[in-house]
């Protein structure tokens, strides 16, 4: 349906050309929209000389392909307690206006999202938010597990003043990361609008002292590669890119939502104590730990010292036992058994065998024939065999973490007449 | 499938996808007969399709051998061969499944009637299948499909009630099974918007705590080892799970190990 509106812009797309090439001195803000969103971008032409939008669908395909080969070429052990801490640059490069509506208000969108996906994949893990303003480092939030104060504090303080000073930022996210335990990674990820750190010392000093502590720092820029940067995250093990537009800023954030590999000797391996809490009754009334409030029912109790908490997963406030449900651990197994990449099927084989093979996707049950009855392309599990389109290759992988083919088949191994019914 | 003739979707048009357990080991033991279930189960979805003329119905047979490749809609049937095998059901197959299609739904247009999914299950949980079905159940958590669940065996079935518990569905076991088809109508037959006015049975107290891997026990408090979180009731010195030793002592002959294979990278 995507492709079914672009093909609708296609003939508007020339005008808006000319538009933009009269007015582009003073824009009003709604012609800005057209010049910015630069939809002649997603044109390409054809053999014929025929504008036609871009096959999306294909490219973001490869593009998941591609992701998806590199995280599973090495089934290695992955860091599932994870100590993050966000440190965005507030610095006056954040105010630059090259990114809609500026930087900081495209970087403060972004990392509201991926708060919430952190915690979603990784419900055991802890984020802190620091921030950099007039070369100084402040602490947003402490370290903690719950989305909605963190995502309060982005959004909260928006204003962007002075100089970034990488090193003031990673010495003070340094001091709190050396205090969590050992077996949790402690990583720090660093979004950064200036072209400059202005430093009270040597940074090559901190940048040891971080390698040191086993604090895993990734950058990601936004306006261009910085020596300092390349070198923090090189010698730190993180990952340093730089963002190119918008969307492409959005994935670069995510990409560090899920665990990253765990290096073994960043975190040794640990027995964690936790307390899996019983939900209260209905009616019993308590007054909860995290908000000091009375609450009547709908809340959890510690077993070790019988506080009441609001939501799991937490640490209780009086006696530091960490928190969580059976559902939770649960959430963060597939990281542990991810599921294998499925094979791209060649279309020949699929035609030859036609008659054999399903015409239809095993998961959603839609046609694999394409428009015009030619077959589109398809994916199949290497365990099962069966065929699968490419949406539902998608959301098995990034969502639903099953093959939903191995996941009926399970007990086929068992010798058994299939003549019942 | 799409052919209503304009997209007329309210936000009272529902798709119900139907799991229905045809494990011939419980229904043969069942007080209730299968061919009587059925024919509650059918009137059940046809009153569906009475309530309002947009509404959809898909039905997944899923049987011990085969999660029903076999899909119904309206009101074509296809009956499904049965074969035998150990008596659980691959509910997580099923899931997986109803799952996939309602995202192809959910892709058609801003315009999809509301996807919900309803368990009629029987038979008793596979342990083995915990994993999967925890990831399905978080699947549909995260894009706002309710699992409903009419469990029909003698115990509670605890995935079921987690299913629906997490998903905001209910949970219901019908104490007569005789009169199946006025339980299905009266609570899961009404759409997900008016829901909100009606008073559903609640879930009573879903036990969310752990077992340990060890004993199989149900803790209250536990360790769990930081590299494959397993969980056990007692302090361990090495994991029996993933191999990993504890503490700072023992961690070098573990390290070295993981070391290379991190380097690979």
């Amino acid at each position: 349906m995507n492709n079914g509106e672009e093909r609708r812009l296609n003939g508007e797309v020339e005008e808006d050309d000319e538009d933009d090439e009269e007015t582009n001195g003073g824009l009003a803000a709604w012609e800005r929209a057209y010049a910015d969103e630069r939809s002649w971008e997603s044109l390409q032409e054809d053999e014929s000389g025929l504008l036609r939008p871009i096959d999306n669908q294909s490219l973001h395909h490869a593009q998941y392909r591609r992701r998806l080969r590199a995280a599973s070429t090495s089934r290695i052990q992955k860091g599932l307690i994870r100590y993050l801490y966000i440190v965005i640059d507030f610095s006056k490069a954040a105010s630059e206006m090259d990114f809609r509506p500026s930087r900081m208000g495209v970087v403060a969108k972004h990392v509201e999202a991926f708060i919430r996906e952190f915690f979603y994949q990784n419900p055991l893990s802890q984020v802190g938010l620091v921030s950099i303003k007039d070369g100084v480092a402040h602490i947003l939030t402490d370290l903690g597990g719950s989305p909605e104060s963190h995502v309060k504090a982005v959004m909260g303080k928006l204003e962007c003043s002075g100089d970034a000073s990488l090193q003031n930022a990673l010495d003070l996210v340094h001091g709190y990361l050396n205090q969590i335990p050992t077996y949790g990674h402690r990583e720090v990820l660093i979004l950064y609008s200036a072209l400059s750190t202005c430093d009270p010392g040597d940074i090559m000093e901190t940048i040891q002292k971080c390698k040191k502590s086993k604090i895993r720092c990734s950058v990601i820029g936004l306006s261009a590669e910085i020596f300092i940067c390349k070198h923090l995250c090189q010698e730190t093990g993180g990952l340093y890119y730089i963002a190119l537009d918008e969307p492409h800023l959005k994935d670069l954030i995510l990409e560090h939502a899920p665990p990253p590999p765990a290096i073994a000797e960043f975190a040794i391996a640990n027995l964690i104590k936790m307390g899996f809490p019983q939900r209260a009754a209905e009616s019993s009334v308590a007054i909860c730990s995290c908000h000091k409030e009375a609450k009547v029912g709908d809340g959890y109790t510690c077993p070790r010292c019988k506080a009441r908490v609001c939501e799991l997963p937490t640490e209780c406030r009086i006696c530091g036992l960490t928190l969580i449900s059976s559902p939770h651990l649960a959430r963060s197994y597939h990281h542990l058994f991810p599921i294998v990449p499925f094979d791209e099927v060649s279309l020949s084989l699929f035609i030859d065998q036609q008659n054999k093979l399903p015409k239809a996707c095993f998961g959603c049950q839609q046609s694999l024939l394409g428009p015009g009855n030619k077959p589109s392309l398809c994916v199949a599990c290497p365990k099962c065999q069966q065929l699968f389109c490419l949406d539902c290759d998608i959301y098995i992988h990034e969502s639903l973490h099953n093959c939903p083919g191995c996941e009926s088949t399970r007990h086929s191994k068992i010798p058994t007449a299939n003549e019942g019914g | 499938m799409a052919s209503a003739p304009s997209k007329l979707y309210a936000d009272d048009v529902s798709l119900l996808m139907v799991l229905l357990d045809t494990n011939p080991f419980f229904w043969s033991s069942s007080s209730l007969p299968f061919s009587k279930f059925l024919s509650h189960v059918l009137t059940f979805l046809n009153s569906i399709l009475l309530l309002n003329q947009l509404n959809q119905i898909v039905v997944l047979l899923r049987a011990t051998i085969q999660a029903g490749g076999f899909v119904i809609k309206d009101e074509q049937l296809i009956k499904e061969g049965s074969g035998e095998g150990i008596p659980s059901s691959l509910l997580s197959g099923s899931l997986s499944m109803a799952l996939c299609y309602i995202q192809r739904v959910f892709r058609s247009g801003p315009l999809h009637p509301q996807p919900r999914i309803l368990c009629l299950q029987g038979s008793s949980d596979g342990p083995e299948q915990y994993v999967a079905i925890m990831n399905a159940i978080f699947s549909a958590q995260r894009s706002m499909v309710p699992i409903d669940s009419c469990y029909m065996g003698s115990n509670n079935s605890a995935f079921l009630q987690q299913a629906s518990y997490i998903t905001g569905g209910v949970y219901l076991k019908p104490q007569q099974p005789n009169g199946l088809l006025q339980y299905l109508t009266t609570v899961f037959a009404t759409d997900l918007h008016s829901r909100a006015f009606l008073q559903l049975p609640k879930s009573a107290g879903v036990d969310f705590r752990a077992s340990c891997f060890c004993h199989k026990k149900t803790i209250d408090t536990g360790y769990i080892c930081s590299v494959c979180l397993s969980i056990f009731c007692k302090h361990h010195k090495k994991c029996s799970t993933c191999g990993s030793v504890f503490g700072q002592a023992q961690s070098e002959s573990s390290t070295t190990n993981r070391k290379r294979k991190a380097s690979d990278t």
